[in-house]
């Protein structure tokens, strides 16, 4: 009976599913691709590659960072951004999840056959403010034109190198038990900004997009605490899946407390409308950030100064049995689990 | 099969209301639920006012909720 | 944010909860058994962590409260059908996409090049046959009596527009049969039920007077924030305690905010007007009589059953999958011994596993492990 299963057993083909940022995601990744490429620096799966040496050379006073991101979104333009908002920040936040300080992106484009010019303009506008507040410079690009039909207009891939300086090390490993969780801002905005915009859900108020490059907020958060040790940003699959991923990673357990979960109210009613949990909802704007237990006030104060990080709060702790846990809103405690694909809506 | 939302009326044109539900609105149809006024609070259910919520019962509720609460810390206190 | 009754912070109050769970650990002096059967209550207890908080000697069972669960596999297969039928647009609510028929899921269409839709209401679906007046569009009327008033109106509305191109796959199911079905399982071990309180915001708590009186099983109709769930356990337990000393079985409404004896007059009017009562059969647990709605005249030729001929595959039985003993509240979901091995979500063996509020789907994603913590 098993139809919806296994995708070794019966797929044959990629479903959306694959897409998600869930389980399914997860082991297309590990049981396809890093299995054909695989090297101890893409095993290590962090959000950017992080290089010692190049070639044999070292880097003075740092390490080089690397990584790339594609990007599908639809719609192409959304309240709070648009396609290339999200390609420059993406990217630039990998770096700085990292640790990395951004220094180049290089932009691929690939653009079907009959997207107005002027939508281009307007995506490359973004691009280049974004890359300005970033303080990054696109240095290098290429252009493909595909006939018209199936990749929704435009697909943006951006590839971004940093430099990690010396004393900065965030990396999964590094997470033990005492370790604070915070998080810099509300959950779930740039998903449910995409949900909205895109099912027409037919909502009188727009809801926007987190997107936006958080080099600054990272400088700001290493700056109080420089031996924070691990950053990560809650993109797909929300900050449930960056828990899951990194309570198997690190072989810790996190117990996160509901409660303090920072949500926007219309957010939250949103998700209520639909059925959704904002805690696997992805943002776009938001570093989950793991610090030594005693610096977690030092960092909560460096990232409210931050006109990104206003709403960061101390979600939870590292501590106890493998695995994550969460301390329900009347004090009850529940396992929380990634998710097999996207939530779908339900009215039930 | 329960998703039902509760939003505040702020709007009603015909069969269809505009609902509050606290930070987004959206539209209703009042189809099963006729008898409604601006004002009132009402569970919306895929897209339809299922039933007006009582206002005063809420309170009798969240009263009763209360009182235990307070019981609870009494006992601490003692 | 003050309190009203908007606010759902006021429902959650922790100190609050925790006076009550000791009154409910006060009354459970003995081992009980009490069953929801609502999707939505199954989700809250696990999201809510209920069970940690309560004595293991009081057990929570998840009864068959989930539409999409208890939907005929054949009937899964006859929207699958239709999906694949040219110029043909299935609606439906998301929670049907994934549930798998015999060979195949609507999720899956859809990954094939069919036209399968998720919307949010049913008015939706009525919209789309205004857009696309070449196509026929079928919409997919599952759910239990929260949602059948809701799907009636829309096909009211669709015959007083005309609209040619529409129709409705009736899969609803009445609670109220399933429940007494539930009530005279032999030797069976439940001391109430937990009722759904959205479902009896449009039947009424009379609806169950019958369970209590002839049935002898207390009913509490409880809404679905922390508080409400605590409180409805409570008076369950107060109910079943007063029983063992010889009392009498009651209806009690614990959602008073929203639930009346009466109900809905005007949805019970739209189910009275656009649906009849038939036979139905529930996934995994048989035929119930009258524990379905059919469309009746003169809204028939909104029909899509007799509108669209189509081929069904022979129905897939369901294996190694106990759905339906878990539904009928005589397992938990991992008393199953495919439960977390053969059977996850990712490779599901039946529908209670794949629908997000399936009993096996809630309890692995929120309760899994509970043996080892405790």
């Amino acid at each position: 009976m098993a139809t919806s299963g296994d995708p070794r057993k019966t797929d044959e083909s990629i479903r959306l599913g694959h897409g998600s940022g869930g389980a399914l995601m997860h082991e297309l990744i590990e049981t396809v691709i890093v299995d054909a490429l695989a090297n101890p620096v893409l095993e290590a799966m962090e959000d950017a590659a992080e290089l010692p040496t190049v070639g044999g050379h070292r880097l003075e006073g740092g390490r080089l960072a690397v990584t790339t991101d594609s990007y599908v979104v639809q719609p192409l333009f959304f309240p709070g951004g648009d396609i290339g908002t999200l390609a420059v920040s993406g990217t630039v936040n990998d770096l700085a999840m990292k640790g990395a300080r951004p220094v180049c992106l290089t932009l691929g484009l690939v653009a079907e056959e009959g997207l107005a010019l002027d939508a281009l303009r307007r995506v490359l506008a973004s691009i280049a403010t974004t890359a300005r507040d970033a303080g990054v410079a696109v240095v290098a690009g290429d252009t493909k034109v595909v006939e018209r039909g199936g990749i929704g207009g435009l697909v943006l891939n951006t590839a971004g190198i940093g430099v990690i300086p010396d004393g900065v090390r965030s990396s999964c490993d590094r997470v033990q038990d005492g370790d604070a969780v915070i998080v810099s801002g509300t959950l779930g905005d740039h998903e449910t900004a995409i949900l909205v915009a895109r099912e027409g859900l037919k909502l009188e108020q727009e809801i926007a997009s987190d997107c936006a490059p958080l080099g600054g907020l990272v400088a700001a958060a290493l700056e109080a605490c420089p031996e924070t040790h691990l950053l990560r940003d809650p993109t797909r699959g929300g900050l449930a899946t960056v828990l899951c991923e990194v309570a198997d990673g690190a072989g810790v357990g996190i117990t996160i407390d509901e409660a303090s979960l920072p949500v926007r109210p219309e957010v939250r009613s949103v998700c209520e409308i639909l059925g959704f949990d904002p805690v696997y909802m992805a943002n776009e704007g938001k570093a989950v950030l793991f610090v030594p237990g005693d610096a977690a006030d030092d960092v909560l104060e460096a990232l409210r100064a931050h006109p990104l990080g206003r709403e960061a709060a101390l979600v939870g702790r590292v501590g106890g049995r493998p695995g994550v846990a969460v301390r329900t809103v009347v004090g009850g405690l529940r396992p929380l689990v990634m998710l097999e694909a996207a939530q779908l809506p339900r009215i039930c | 099969m329960c998703l039902a939302i509760p939003g505040k009326i702020v709007e009603i044109d015909g069969v269809t209301a505009r609902v509050d539900f606290g930070g987004v609105t959206r539209e209703a149809d009042l189809s099963v639920m006729p008898d409604v006024e601006i004002g009132d609070y009402v569970l919306v259910h895929a897209g339809f006012a299922i039933q007006k919520l009582d206002a005063s019962e809420a309170g009798e509720t969240l009263r009763i909720f209360d009182e235990l609460a307070r019981t609870l810390e009494s006992e601490d206190d003692g | 944010m003050t309190a009203g009754p908007l606010d759902p912070e006021a429902f959650r109050s922790e100190r609050a909860a925790r006076a009550i769970v000791e009154r409910i650990r006060g009354l459970a002096t003995a081992p009980a058994a009490l069953m929801e059967v609502c999707g939505t209550h199954t989700v809250a207890i696990s999201r809510f962590g209920l069970r940690s908080l309560l004595p293991e000697r009081l057990r929570l069972l998840s009864g068959p409260g989930c539409p999409v669960c208890v939907t005929p596999v054949g009937e899964i297969d006859r929207a699958i059908a239709i999906a694949r039928l040219p110029d043909t647009i299935v609606a439906t609510f998301g929670d049907m996409m994934r549930v798998p028929g015999s060979e195949s899921s609507l999720e899956r269409e859809r990954a094939r090049g069919a036209d399968v839709r998720i919307v949010y209401s049913p008015l939706d679906a009525l919209e789309i046959a205004a857009e696309e007046p070449g196509r026929e569009i079928v919409f997919l009327g599952v759910g239990f009596e929260t949602t059948s008033p809701t799907v009636a109106a829309t096909i009211a509305r669709a015959d007083r527009e005309g609209l040619r191109n529409v129709s409705v796959l009736p899969f609803f199911k009445r609670i109220p049969p399933a429940l007494r079905k539930l009530a005279a399982v032999p030797d069976r071990s439940l001391d109430g039920f937990i009722c759904p309180g959205h479902v009896s915001v449009v039947l009424g708590s009379d609806a169950y007077r019958s369970i209590a009186r002839d049935d002898g099983l207390p009913c509490v109709v409880t809404g679905f924030e922390p508080l409400d769930i605590l409180w409805g356990i409570f008076l369950l337990l107060r109910q079943a305690n007063d029983v063992r000393a010889g009392g009498r079985a009651k209806v009690e409404i614990q959602y008073r905010r929203a639930v009346t004896r009466e109900g809905n007059p005007a949805a019970l009017a739209m189910l009275d007007d656009v649906f009849e009562i038939c036979d139905a059969e529930w996934r995994g647990i048989g035929e119930i009589p009258e524990s379905g709605y059919a469309i009746a005249e003169p809204y028939r030729n909104l029909d899509a059953g007799p509108r669209f001929d189509v081929e069904l595959p022979p129905p897939a039985d369901d294996g190694p999958c106990i759905c339906g003993e878990i539904m009928l509240g005589e397992k938990l979901p991992d008393d199953c011994p495919s439960f977390g091995t053969a059977c996850t979500p990712r490779s599901p063996l039946g529908p209670c596993m794949v629908s997000s509020e399936g009993s096996c789907a809630a309890f692995y994603r929120y309760e899994r492990g509970r043996r080892d913590r405790r």
